[in-house]
């Protein structure tokens, strides 16, 4: 099923989906209509940059400068399929 | 009860009990007329504020209808500032696509509208208001606008045969997330209950017309659909456990720890004019009675599953039995689970179209009022 994710294509947040930082809860959490999900640090870094200028292999790109060490690829893959399937991301359709 | 209290996360802002429609399934209580008074905007904010700084982060306006209220703007914006989640819980009556307009620039995050049916004439006549042709027309608006969009049906028996219709309205009218609302029997609902409750054949065309639906569509619409539990062997876990998650303040500024709770006897709940929504929620009685297990009585209190279900509903426990601490009488390790499977029994053979429906209105409201203060509640 990840071998289904265009990281070709620009991404952005599903329509009436917020991410913020909690204080409560010491954490990023995204918001939508009449929910919440609490995000780990990683989740938060890479939806943060789902802000419908960047591909997917963009998002990949900067998140691997920022963390040089590891080999982000295949975790950011997967959890951008994942969202997808959430409907937490959408692809930005060219205007 | 555990001694650290749970994190709030819903602040449910009941703006008014005053409604354009009659819905005979209304929530609000049968006696509502008799609580006319209402929080100033001062009130709210410093309602809005408080639930805030406890960390409560998704937000609902409803009623009543909260497009009534002048000053929703105002709190609208309040609201974005305190970086909540505003949900607008409409009938869409009245409402204007300048007005909407407005509300998405203060930073309104989304828009609900319930619809009663998916024909005019059914729609109009459970709204006791001519409407529907408006609410399609919001519909269009909120997603011109760019908001999410909530449509809710509140599902029972005149209605239910419309199920799929229903999700092909949804459909064409692009909403985001679609809600099969079960009616839930409380308040008006409850009064109107042998009316409303569908039979089990209903039920049993309803789940396979949603069944298809699902194998059918592929678009991005999310559906909800809950059976009602009045069918179901276990009871579901009201509320996510009792003034665990969300806090409810009526128009009057009664705290509440949901919408029903207002009904149950022997419980004073608090007012936010008098306590600060810290002190309600962390050392009221009235949210301390049901929070933990040691209320529960047999068969709850032994039972592996009471975590799950935290016993069901306090409410329904309530007006099932006369006992608030009993098990929810869905379940069916509930001594009063007979109860149930009467009033299921009823719904197969009588022809209750014949039967009238009470319409919510302050007319038939004041009379309630009245029957309540005899029998002394
Ligand atoms: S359920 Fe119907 S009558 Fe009750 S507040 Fe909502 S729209 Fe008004
Ligand atoms: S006995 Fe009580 S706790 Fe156990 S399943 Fe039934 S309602 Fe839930």
């Amino acid at each position: 099923m990840t071998q289904n994710f265009n990281l070709e294509q620009k991404i952005a947040l599903r329509v009436g989906h917020r991410i913020q930082w909690e204080e409560a809860q010491q954490a990023h959490v995204l918001l939508f209509p009449e929910g919440m999900i609490k995000l780990n640090e990683s989740a938060a870094e890479i939806l943060k940059r789902c802000d419908g200028s960047k591909t997917g292999a963009q998002i990949i790109e900067e998140l691997s400068a920022d963390y040089p060490d590891v080999d982000l690829t295949q975790d950011v893959l997967l959890f951008l399929a994942d969202a997808q399937e959430k409907s937490w991301i959408d692809v930005v359709r060219a205007t | 009860m555990s001694s650290e209290p749970p994190k709030l996360l819903w602040l449910l802002a009941e703006l008014t009990y005053s409604c354009p429609l009659q819905c005979p399934y209304c929530s609000n209580p049968l006696d509502y007329s008799q609580y006319p008074a209402e929080l100033s905007t001062d009130e709210w904010i410093r309602v809005l504020r408080e639930a805030r700084a406890l960390g409560a982060t998704q937000l609902g306006f409803s009623g009543g209808e909260p497009l009534v209220r002048r000053d929703l703007e105002e709190l609208v914006a309040e609201s974005r500032a305190l970086g909540y989640y505003s949900n607008l819980i409409t009938s869409a009556y009245g409402l204007t696509k300048e007005r909407l307009k407005g509300l998405k620039e203060l930073g309104l995050d989304h828009v609900q509208v319930s619809f009663q049916a998916s024909t005019r004439t059914l729609n109009d006549e459970l709204a006791a208001a001519t409407v529907f042709e408006h609410k399609k027309q919001v519909a269009t608006w909120i997603k011109e606008l760019g908001f999410p969009m909530v449509l809710c049906f509140v599902l029972h028996r005149r209605n239910l045969h419309q199920i799929a219709d229903m999700l092909q309205m949804a459909v064409a009218l692009q909403a985001d997330y679609v809600e099969l609302a079960t009616t839930q029997y409380y308040g008006w609902a409850f009064q109107n209950r042998a009316q409303l409750l569908p039979s089990r054949r209903q039920l049993q065309q309803a789940e396979a017309a949603v069944t298809k639906f699902r194998e059918e569509y592929s678009g991005p619409m999310k559906v909800y659909y809950v059976v009602p539990d009045y069918y179901e062997s276990r009871p579901k876990a009201c509320m996510g456990g009792w003034a665990k998650l969300s806090l409810n303040v009526t128009p009057d500024g009664v705290a509440l720890p949901c919408h029903a709770a207002r009904q149950l006897p022997d419980l004073s709940f608090p007012k936010v004019t008098d306590h600060s929504i810290k002190e309600i929620w962390n050392q009221s009685e009235a949210f301390n009675r049901y929070r933990g297990f040691d209320w529960m009585q047999s068969p709850c209190v032994d039972c592996p599953e009471r975590e799950k279900d935290f016993g069901g509903c306090r409410c329904q426990a309530y007006l099932m039995t006369g006992d608030a601490q009993q098990a929810d009488p869905v379940c069916e390790k509930s001594p009063h689970h007979e109860q149930v499977l009467k009033i299921i029994e009823q719904t197969e053979p009588m022809d209750l179209q014949e039967i009238p429906l009470t319409f919510r209105n302050s007319q038939q409201s004041k009379g309630f009022c009245k029957e309540s203060k005899q029998s002394g509640r």
